[in-house]
């Protein structure tokens, strides 16, 4: 099993601890993983802004860099909602089916593929998690709390077996944070007051760290509470399960 | 005023903000309580939007089905191709009758057609007799929400307005007695009024017969007094036989405040002997709206206000900022149907959460229509400068591994030697209430290619 490792555009910019994490856990599991160099983004930030039309270049090069692996991991759940979803703008070659049949998102390729919950992490802290809508509502990894189907988290299922982990529920259990790509620009105003509400939650559950499986999401977040001061600190999935603390 | 100006305005207050999130949310909640008391939810769900999507894809012979049966049963049958026939037709009506006031139960229909300043320049008043739209009609608002007319309202403000309007007392807004002075008010207009006006929830194809739901028996009060009904309906409000209305009945209340059953399911199938009753079937757009395939299922919707109280921008923005007659998630698929260059700031009014389309009864895929109307709006409405040439650029240096690996090199070099007053300044708006990431030495594919040499 030859997977490739898809590290989003910003993550591998200004979060490359996050890839590290990855990287390094994938490892620690036993898979043989290579991250192709030369990758640029899946091309969502184009794509939820409207202009899907401009981003067929990057599609293309996704789905070159990709197409050679039997999986294709990424500690975005967006960015892996995004190739599944949206890449239907591309001609559906073999190629293109694939890529968008075999990409995960890294906990959901642990989880479902790997069949593992238990990664052997320690984190002894208490941790409050934030789930991310693309990953819950567009990739289902999780129930969410709008349908009535049976509970389920994969987050959870992974995050629960990591030794010391003390995770705390929160009020409002997954609602957006307000990120929204573009969005956070073009409505600053509702995004950073959704953002503050979100981490207002986390703090009044008694959170010392939120996490969660997209980066995206924290890096808001993680500009509000270093703005205001807060006592909690944020931090991906990848790193709390590669934790040995 | 684009939604994002609305929604800095209305954030101003950050304690309103506050109530209002907290007003819906607690909506929300109700909803989730009581659908979780129905096994099998989302099979309804599922039922709900397949009958849908047969009426829609069968709506000639629907329609015609249905015009025949009220006819049968006595019914006037009227056919309004926009908004000013609608209203034309309602006037005509009211002219041969001789009608002078009219009362009116909720319609989001007669609120898109604007209706009520229609008649009102014609000398005809009319009043709205549920209560949340009869104080946002004192105050000469719209609704901000198609369930919660007036939710945007705190209580101590209705009070003032009542002062004014109705000449209450001071009662530091004691719902208690503001609803029961309403009701005295709302009284004696039902008395003295000629014609009663009401909106449909579902109109049965079957039986010709249709359903008003509301919390407050005001349409059965209005109609039941007055000599001539007229009910108002888009073509999108037919159901196929009687029977679906175990689904849908079930479905709506639950969705909308969390009830059970509506207070009221009034059935109206023809008219008392001696009076009359008219139904208006409206298009205003509704078929063009048929005809684009990827936004066909927003004609699903049952007005249930669900996805507005699920909303987080909705929630933190109100309903006035979407500056359209159905506000919130709905309305932002609904509205660039009827004009794009007015309405184009709204599909972007949202993060693609997806809590919309999960909280629908009628399973209408809400946050991907948002998505393509996206993409339909940067193609027809000019954008501005800055947002357009950014992404078209970001667009090439994305397919182009070697420009990328350039400039996020360079602008990894910016971030971090800049001054921090100048990266978090005014003209960057992502500083202004956020701290941007701390730079690291090396990006992640530098630290893997040291790694592997
Ligand atoms: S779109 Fe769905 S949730 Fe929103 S008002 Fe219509 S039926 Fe209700």
């Amino acid at each position: 099993m030859k997977v490739g490792l898809f590290i989003p555009c910003y993550v591998n910019q200004l979060y490359p601890k996050v890839g590290i994490a990855t990287l390094e856990l994938l490892e620690k599991l036993g898979v043989d993983v290579d991250y192709p160099t030369g990758q640029t983004c899946c091309g969502q930030p184009l794509g939820n802004s409207g202009y899907e039309s401009d981003s067929k270049g990057s599609c293309q090069l996704f789905v070159e860099n990709f197409k050679n692996y039997d999986y294709i991991v990424c500690p975005s759940g967006s960015c892996v909602y995004h190739v599944k979803k949206h890449f239907d703008i591309l001609e559906q070659t073999e190629d293109v089916v694939n890529v968008r049949n075999n990409i995960y998102e890294l906990s959901q390729f642990i989880f479902q593929v790997l069949g593992k919950t238990n990664v052997g992490a320690s984190f002894p802290y208490k941790v409050g998690i934030h789930k991310s809508c693309h990953g819950l509502r567009g990739l289902r990894l999780g129930s969410c709390s709008e349908r009535m189907d049976a509970h389920y988290s994969i987050e959870e299922s992974l995050l629960k077996e990591v030794k010391g982990i003390q995770l705390k529920t929160l009020n409002r259990v997954d609602e957006c944070c307000g990120f929204g790509g573009t969005f956070s620009i073009f409505e600053e105003a509702i995004s950073v007051k959704m953002g503050k509400d979100r981490i207002q939650d986390h703090l009044s559950s008694d959170v010392e760290v939120i996490t969660g499986t997209d980066q995206s999401c924290l890096m808001h977040l993680d500009g509000l509470i270093n703005r205001n001061n807060q006592p909690l600190k944020v931090m991906h999935i990848a790193e709390i399960l590669n934790s040995t603390l | 005023m684009s939604h994002a100006k609305e929604a800095e305005l209305f954030n101003k207050d950050e304690a309103k903000v506050n109530w209002h999130d907290q007003a819906l949310w607690f909506v929300r909640n109700k909803r989730d309580k009581a659908a979780h008391t129905v096994k099998g939810w989302e099979d309804l769900r599922n039922l709900a939007s397949a009958i849908k999507a047969n009426v829609l894809s069968n709506l000639d012979d629907y329609l015609v089905q249905f015009e025949e049966n009220a006819q049968k049963n006595g019914i006037q049958v009227h056919w309004a191709g926009d908004a000013e026939a609608h209203n034309k037709i309602v006037h005509d009506i009211l002219l041969q009758n001789n009608v002078k006031k009219v009362v009116k139960s909720k319609s989001m229909l007669t609120e898109e057609c604007h209706l009520n300043p229609y008649l009102e320049a014609h000398g005809i008043e009319v009043i709205d007799t549920d209560l949340g739209e009869r104080i946002v009609q004192l105050a000469k608002e719209p609704p901000s929400h198609i369930v919660l007319p007036a939710i945007h309202k705190t209580k101590e403000e209705v009070d003032a307005l009542f002062q004014k309007h109705l000449g209450t007392v001071p009662s530091h807004g004691d719902p208690r007695y503001l609803t029961n002075e309403a009701r005295k008010h709302l009284r004696d207009k039902f008395l003295k009024a000629d014609a009663a006006i009401t909106g449909v929830n579902f109109a049965v194809a079957e039986t010709g017969g249709i359903v008003v739901c509301t919390n407050e028996g005001n349409a059965d009060m209005g109609v039941h007094l007055a000599k001539v009904h007229i009910a108002c309906m888009g073509i999108e409000k037919i159901i196929p036989e009687e029977k679906h209305l175990g689904v849908f009945l079930r479905l709506l209340a639950r969705s909308a405040t969390g009830q059970p059953i509506t207070t009221y399911s009034s059935h109206f199938n023809k008219p008392v002997q001696g009076k009359e009753m008219h139904i208006v079937i409206v298009d205003n757009g509704r078929s063009e709206q048929l005809s684009r395939e990827a936004f066909r299922s927003s004609l699903h919707c049952i007005r249930c206000g669900a996805c507005m109280n699920t909303c987080p921008i909705y929630r933190r923005s109100g309903g006035h900022s979407y500056k359209a007659t159905i506000p919130g998630p709905i309305g932002s698929i609904l509205s660039p149907g009827m004009d794009l260059k007015k309405h184009s700031s709204l599909p972007f009014a949202s993060t693609l959460c997806g809590s919309c389309s999960d909280v629908c009864p009628v399973k209408i895929n809400i946050h991907e229509q948002l998505y393509q109307w996206r993409q339909i709006i940067t193609k027809n409405v000019k954008q501005p400068v800055v947002k357009r040439s950014i992404l078209k650029m970001a667009g090439i240096v994305l397919a182009n591994s070697k420009l990328y690996g350039f400039l996020g090199r360079s602008s990894r070099f910016m971030l971090k030697h800049l001054p921090k007053s100048i990266v978090n300044s005014k003209i960057n708006t992502w500083g202004k209430a956020r701290d941007l990431p701390k730079v690291e030495n090396d990006n992640f594919e530098d630290w893997y290619k040291k790694r592997k040499s």
